[in-house]
């Protein structure tokens, strides 16, 4: 069963389409990534999904309800960290996870023990003194202290230091509650590629890809590299209307091009006798697959 | 790949300063018309605001006093009425029309251009801070004291401007423009200690709201230490910028200019002061640190209203030792009034409408201008919900299982018990101190019966928050225009004699003025039912639309 799904979600801020027929899957028990640049809708769809904000268009389900009429029933169901933290200034750190916890039906205090100190963080100081990382800390902990069935997580990372996004890591892997579902939405390519199971790319406010990594990457270009024998001329014209290659630059012999990895085995085909001398060839790294999805429109 | 030094590049200074290097108030021009910006709706306001109160207020006198008999009238009545002491200070000259006008005017006045510098000073200060937009600002090129230096500057060209407003206002209604002016001037140097006062409020206190609460306590300290002075006719009143005006004595023989300078000299010292500690504090954070807290939360802490409830508790307290004080001076007072009002039975009438007995004519009075006062602080509590959904706050208590109609009600529940507690606390300060003073403790009953009867208008108007705030909560803010109303209602309603239409649109309009008049409860169960019909809606409309 999906943990989440949004069909064709549309959702308007007046002129701002900050959503425009945006799908997305979730299948329960998945770490499931959730990547687009600046202003893309991420942080949208997830307010939607807590039903902060009402879709103008469009099916949503979250955990088998409607996340706008059933908000509170399904939000006993699961924990969430906000974009952007902002916590009562005269509470401290303590206060907040405990009463956060509270609301929600209960916190485990060993989970809770557990994790004050995982992150090092100070309960006793009010909030309204915690540097942007120690607040975030405190989101992070009442969110993960809770044993909820999905956790919406909205850059829960960002402000933290390496070592603190090494607990998260660690926690996502293997402390999170059995069968539990994550949206993780980030900008930390790294974080996404060692924790998730399947990630969606949004742009413009719809998705642009949704996938494993391995998926996506399949849908993208190799870069090749290859010094041939054969003139450039000669070369050039061999390649010259083949499909799926871009980006293709020639100089005394070497070849470099970009090529599609779906045409790459008719490529390497008409390599072969040109006389290839040497060749490489590597699959697009995690940044320039996303700067590929970010930048471009898509076909 | 070249990883060589870039060439040097001619930089440009963000703010050169004449001989090249940053001085402690660089910026400071750029900072202050940045500051100008951002308050170019806000200022005009309060100005504006005060300078229509005014001259409201003096138009309705100028016919009151335009023969001397009618003036010596009005003199041999304030000079023995402890209540105009208390609120106007020493009467001098008020056997001139200028004197009595300027009499009338000068707590309102004194008292809006005070509150206007506190908000102005704390708001640029620390208000810009904790929400971060300081910051850019602060990292670009600008002097230690340049946001102080722009901050003050911005304070007291508002302070200026309402002195000329208000001495526009006197001037126009037939007062002599010098005294006038003198008056004006006074009246911009009590906004100029007030901006000293609120700047060090501003580098000591640990939030900006701590800040913005001390200074205004001061502010009220000092005018009801003026007020005793005034009344008991002492030193006391030396010790305030609201006595330093009335030494001006713009009206008589006797007006004198150097009033304003002890005013100068005191704000020049309390901002050294307020500079000095700014170099000793850190950005974001006052000199009073705030304390290590509880590592874990109290039993009681896990419902959304014992959330809202916690969040008020400092603002209750505030305003409860506020509104005590102020209930228990007005209680005080109460004996002296028949004093006062026998002297002349005309001013009596006008002042607390057709009603026989005049203590509970000024009885009656006060739980009127308390009950309003009450409702201010019902409003500002009403409007933490809107500040929790604008801040975020709301999402981490609604993601926690909350549905918005129990978020909401918390916070209104909270709003409505808090306000009723302090009605509490209004009556049985003025009914207590009334009793001590006259020895009669009948009174304490009734008052605090009184008290309770202004709760349906304070709801109201707590209501009006609460349905801006589901249907257009951008505009939540406007609930204030209502609560002015009430205040100016309530203070000048009888003098300026409104059309009903117009009086209506104060809640406080429809209630009987207890104890004088008996109560109704025709009236306190009709406002009783629109404060809740207008906080439903407003659920409604929370219930609907999108969260901030
Ligand atoms: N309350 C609002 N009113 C008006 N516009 C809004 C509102 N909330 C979001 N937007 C707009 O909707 C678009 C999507 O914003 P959103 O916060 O969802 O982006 P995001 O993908 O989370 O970006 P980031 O990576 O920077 O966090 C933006 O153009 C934003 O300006
Ligand atoms: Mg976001």
């Amino acid at each position: 069963m999906a943990a989440i799904e949004l069909r064709d979600v549309v959702k308007t801020f007046g002129a701002v389409r900050a959503l425009d027929g945006f799908d997305l899957e979730v299948e329960a028990g998945e770490v499931h990534g959730f990547l687009g640049p600046n202003g893309s809708g991420k942080s949208t769809a997830i307010r939607l999904l807590l039903g902060l904000l009402r879709p103008d268009s469009g099916g949503a389900t979250l955990l088998g309800g409607d996340p706008w009429r059933d908000a509170p029933t399904l939000h006993r169901r699961l924990a969430y960290v906000p974009g952007e933290v902002n916590l009562w200034p005269n509470l401290t750190g303590g206060e907040v996870i405990d009463l956060l916890g509270r609301l929600r039906g209960g916190l485990d205090q060993r989970r809770r023990a557990d994790l004050v100190e995982r992150f090092g963080l100070d309960p006793t100081r009010r909030c309204g003194t915690y540097s942007k990382g120690n607040r975030q800390k405190v989101a992070l902990v009442a969110a993960l202290a809770s044993d909820v069935e999905l956790y919406l997580l909205d850059e829960p990372t960002s402000g933290l230091d390496p070592l603190m996004e090494a607990e998260f890591q660690t926690w996502v892997r293997e402390s999170r509650p059995e069968g539990s579902t994550v949206l993780l939405s980030s900008h930390i390519l790294a974080e996404v590629e060692a924790l998730c199971d399947r990630v969606s790319i949004i742009r413009a406010g719809r998705r642009v890809q949704s996938g494993t990594l391995a998926d996506l990457r399949h849908h993208t270009r190799t870069t090749v590299v290859a010094d041939t024998s054969a003139d450039d001329e000669t070369t050039a014209a061999a390649l010259r209307g083949l499909a799926g290659i871009h980006h293709l630059s020639l100089e005394r012999g070497r070849l470099v091009m970009e090529v599609e990895s779906h045409d790459l085995a008719g490529v390497l085909r008409h390599l072969a006798d040109l006389g290839v001398t040497s060749l490489q060839a590597h699959p697009p790294t995690l940044e320039e697959l996303f700067l590929h999805e970010y930048g471009e429109v898509p076909t | 790949m070249n990883v060589g030094h870039a060439p040097d590049v001619q930089r440009p200074s963000a703010a050169p300063s004449s001989d090249g290097s940053a001085g402690p108030f660089t910026g400071t021009g750029q900072l202050f018309r940045l500051a100008a910006r951002r308050d170019r709706v806000r200022l005009p306001v309060w100005l504006i605001g005060l300078t229509a109160v005014i001259g409201a207020s003096t138009n309705a006198l100028v016919g009151f006093y335009d023969t001397p008999v009618k003036q010596a009238g009005y003199a041999a009545t304030v000079e023995n009425s402890a209540v105009s002491r208390l609120m106007g200070g020493t009467p001098y000259d008020v056997d001139t029309f200028g004197g009595i006008l300027a009499y009338e005017i000068t707590a309102v006045a004194g008292v809006t251009v005070a509150l206007m510098v506190i908000f102005l000073v704390t708001r640029h200060i620390r208000g810009e801070e904790e929400s971060g937009n300081a910051e850019l600002v602060r990292s670009a090129v600008t002097g230690r004291h340049a946001a102080l230096a722009a901050t003050l500057a911005l304070a007291s060209v508002a302070s200026g401007l309402a002195g000329l407003l208000v001495a526009g206002v006197l001037a126009l209604s037939g007062v002599a423009v010098g005294p006038s002016l003198l008056f004006g001037a006074g009246l911009a140097a009590i906004g100029l200690a007030f901006t000293a006062v609120a700047a060090v409020a501003a580098q000591v206190a640990s939030t900006a709201r701590t800040a913005l609460g001390g200074a205004i306590l001061v502010m009220l300290a000092l005018f009801i230490v003026r007020g005793i002075g005034a009344v008991e006719d002492n030193w006391l009143t030396w010790l305030a910028p609201f006595g330093w005006q009335d030494e001006i004595r713009p009206f008589g023989e006797r007006a004198q200019g150097w009033p304003l300078l002890v005013s100068i000299g005191f704000a020049a010292v309390v901002l050294a002061l307020a500079a000095w500690l700014a170099a000793r504090r850190d950005f974001g954070a006052g000199l009073l640190q705030a304390r290590a807290g509880r590592p874990t939360a109290a039993g009681w802490l896990r419902t959304p209203m014992a959330l809202a409830f916690r969040m008020q508790r400092g603002l209750l307290l505030a305003w409860g030792v506020g509104l005590v004080v102020l209930a228990a001076v007005f209680g005080a007072v109460g004996r002296e009034v028949r004093t006062m009002i026998d002297s002349n039975p005309e001013v009596g009438q006008v002042i607390l409408g057709q009603i026989d007995d005049v203590v509970l004519g000024y009885l009656s009075f006060v739980t009127h201008f308390m009950g309003v006062t009450v409702a201010t602080y019902a409003v500002v509590s009403a409007l933490r919900l809107r500040r929790e959904e604008e801040s975020g706050r709301a999402d981490a208590v609604l993601a926690g299982g909350v549905s918005r109609t129990r978020w909401a009600l918390s916070g209104i529940v909270v709003t409505a018990g808090c306000s009723a507690l302090m009605a509490v606390a209004v009556g049985l300060g003025v009914g207590l101190t009334h009793g001590l003073v006259s020895d009669d403790m009948a009174r304490v009953g009734p008052l605090l019966g009184a008290a309770l009867g202004t709760l349906p208008a304070v709801w109201t108007l707590a209501a009006v928050a609460f349905a801006l705030h589901g249907w257009v909560p951008r505009w939540t803010a406007l609930v204030w225009l209502p609560t002015a109303w009430a205040f100016i209602q309530a203070y000048l309603g009888d003098l300026l004699d409104f059309p009903d239409g117009i009086s209506g649109l104060s809640p406080f309009w429809h209630l009987p003025k207890v104890p004088a008049e008996s109560f109704e409860p025709v009236a306190f169960v009709v406002l009783t039912g629109l404060a809740l019909a207008l906080t439903a809606l407003g659920v409604a409309g929370l219930r609907r639309r999108d969260l901030a």
